[in-house]
């Protein structure tokens, strides 16, 4: 499995505050909540996202509120990975049980930069910088967690137990 | 090689002698809980999985808190949907208006939670039940409806960092300067994946309420849980209020920790988390006049019946300022009840404050006290992130009710000690 695609660039801490802001949460319908999506921290990102866009960040992405409406409006908004060097843990959980694909990765979250085209092969973590002609080592999951993507999230997962 | 707190109860919840730290493991719960935001992307999740049953209707809550009493037409949708759900599967502790409080005050109050418990909950400061020795940590919708169906859910085991607590609070320092302190020193991803573990010889001076409030907030340290070792204030807390068995585990002599801090309580000055991340903290010889707007003071972080007598401490006899609104919102209705009966919503009123019904409302910038543009706020509640409570430009300044009913009768940031002897 494979995602290809540009660039939008953040830096450490992003919230899920910033990613949804809560006065939307009124809703569960995660297309309505993808037009939000990051728009305290970045008004025009709805407006700008195309299907299969990257978002790389720096550390403790996600972090914050339990809310999964954050993982969920950004991959209801087109995007196909997030990078980031570090993960807030529910953003993590809920990004796997969702199945939005992430990957940690210090060098990528420190040499792509905004508007990079990059793509990420999920198989081997490898992601590769074309706009720069450069790879970057992602860390790869566990066993147990791949079983959980491979299934298409947690309650997928679940149905055979 | 000895295990911590939170790995003993996680141990004991797999079935497992031991656990290591990076172990996967599945473990059974003891409760699973949800909100008005967080329930309805669980149900959904439900009823699109064919789940027909829940694991056990005692311990599933719902606790419709958050949006309460309903803000708009959409939140009216979301409570509604809760309610039928609750009913269809009989869940036994469901709170409604009128009967609810904040969720992370109203479970500990009336028993639900208890010492040794695994409990998961879709709201991330579910991590607050670590004050009584549970294990107790936040997670997202699909894992809460996996956890109400299957009554376990899977965990990386963790690594801990320890805080010995030494010493005693100072007159006017309080648990919320205790752990913005403590945030401040380590980072808003200084425990990430970790647990912070609190003991010592300190934690005696600590109440029930003052743990909660520092256990609630470990969340914005990064952590997994926040965990307080058992003793006799934890047994005195829930001997009436748990009406089933519970098990205390205690942490190995010799458990190894990731780092180590002594904390001690004595040292601990008034301090305020700045714009706009809770590690952003300044005690008050760090910065000068800060005008405010708006005064919050409740929330699952200080709303509890100790934080309302401190505020009506300061604000006895006192006015807020003509040009702040002053909230104040007690967290349950035992405690809106134990303000009435203390006479401390009259001298709220008094000073011109809004009471109001429990309600998470402002914190998340829900409804009840949304910022305009370029407002400030002086708020009890646990986060300071860009448009938090309202417009993206305006601010939040987290800090301890002290510093917040002080604050309101000035209408700048002011420690206690400028208005109290």
């Amino acid at each position: 499995m494979k995602a290809k695609g540009s660039v939008f660039k953040y830096g450490d801490n992003v919230d899920t505050d910033v990613i949804i802001p809560a006065r939307y949460l009124n809703t569960a319908d995660m297309n309505e909540l993808a037009k939000h999506c990051m728009e305290d921290i970045d008004i025009d990102f709805a407006k700008n996202v195309k299907q299969g866009d990257i978002i790389v960040a720096e550390a403790n992405f996600g972090c914050g509120s339990s809310r999964e409406h954050a993982p969920a409006a950004i991959k209801a908004s087109g995007v196909s990975c997030v990078i980031a060097k570090t993960f807030a843990r529910i953003f993590y959980r809920n990004a796997i049980n969702i199945g939005l694909p992430i990957i940690e990765c210090n060098e990528a979250a420190e040499k792509i930069s905004a508007g990079d085209e990059v793509e990420i092969d999920f198989d081997t973590g490898v992601i590769t910088n074309l706009t720069k002609n450069e790879t970057y080592q992602g860390q790869s999951f566990p066993e147990f967690l791949i079983n959980i993507i491979n299934k298409n999230g947690l309650l997928n997962s679940l149905k055979d137990q | 090689m000895g295990m911590t707190m939170t790995q003993k109860i996680l141990a004991a919840h797999a079935g497992l002698d031991e656990v290591k730290a990076g172990q996967l493991i599945m473990a059974d719960l003891d409760l699973v809980l949800g909100n008005d935001v967080t329930t309805p992307v669980a149900i959904n999740e439900f009823n699109k999985a064919g789940f027909t049953e829940i694991f056990d209707k005692d311990k599933v809550t719902v606790v419709l808190d958050h949006f309460t009493p309903n803000k708009d037409i959409k939140a009216a949708a979301q409570c509604k949907q809760c309610r039928e759900f609750a009913c269809e599967y009989n869940i036994t502790h469901f709170y409604d208006v009128g009967r609810v409080g904040i969720e992370h005050a109203l479970l500990p109050e009336q028993g639900i939670v208890a010492p040794g418990d695994c409990i998961i909950g879709a709201d991330s400061h579910t991590c607050t039940y670590g004050a009584l020795g549970a294990f107790s940590t936040g997670i997202g919708s699909t894992d809460m409806c996996a956890g109400m169906a299957k009554g376990k859910t899977w965990f990386k085991v963790p690594e801990a960092i320890k805080f010995n607590i030494v010493g005693k609070l100072p007159k006017w320092s309080a648990a919320k300067d205790v752990i913005l302190h403590i945030i401040g020193l380590i980072g808003v991803d200084g425990a990430l994946y970790k647990s912070m573990e609190f003991s010592g010889e300190g934690l005696i001076n600590l109440s029930m309420e003052d743990r909660l409030c520092m256990a609630n907030m470990a969340i914005e340290a990064g952590a997994k849980n926040g965990i307080f070792a058992v003793d006799q204030v934890t047994l005195d807390y829930v001997k009436d209020r748990v009406k089933r068995e519970y098990k205390i585990f205690e942490a190995d002599e010799d458990a190894e920790y990731a780092a180590e801090y002594t904390i001690n309580l004595s040292e601990i000055k008034p301090t305020v988390a700045f714009p706009h991340l809770p590690e952003n903290t300044k005690t008050f010889d760090e910065f000068g006049s800060v005008e405010i707007d708006q005064v919050v003071i409740g929330s699952c972080t200080n709303g509890r019946i100790e934080d309302m007598r401190a505020a009506a401490e300061i604000l006895k006899d006192r006015k807020v300022a003509k040009n702040v609104r002053c909230i104040i919102i007690p967290a349950t209705q035992d405690i809106y009840m134990q303000c009435i009966k203390e006479g401390l919503t009259e001298i709220f009123i008094k000073a011109g404050c809004a009471v109001s019904t429990p309600t998470c409302g402002p914190c998340l910038g829900g409804h009840m006290g949304i910022l305009a543009k370029g407002e400030r706020a002086v708020a009890t509640t646990n986060r300071n992130f860009v448009g938090r409570m309202g417009h993206p430009e305006s601010e939040v300044y987290l800090a301890s009710p002290y510093v917040a009913a002080a604050s309101a009768v000035t209408g700048v940031i002011t420690q206690p000690l400028e208005l109290m002897d």
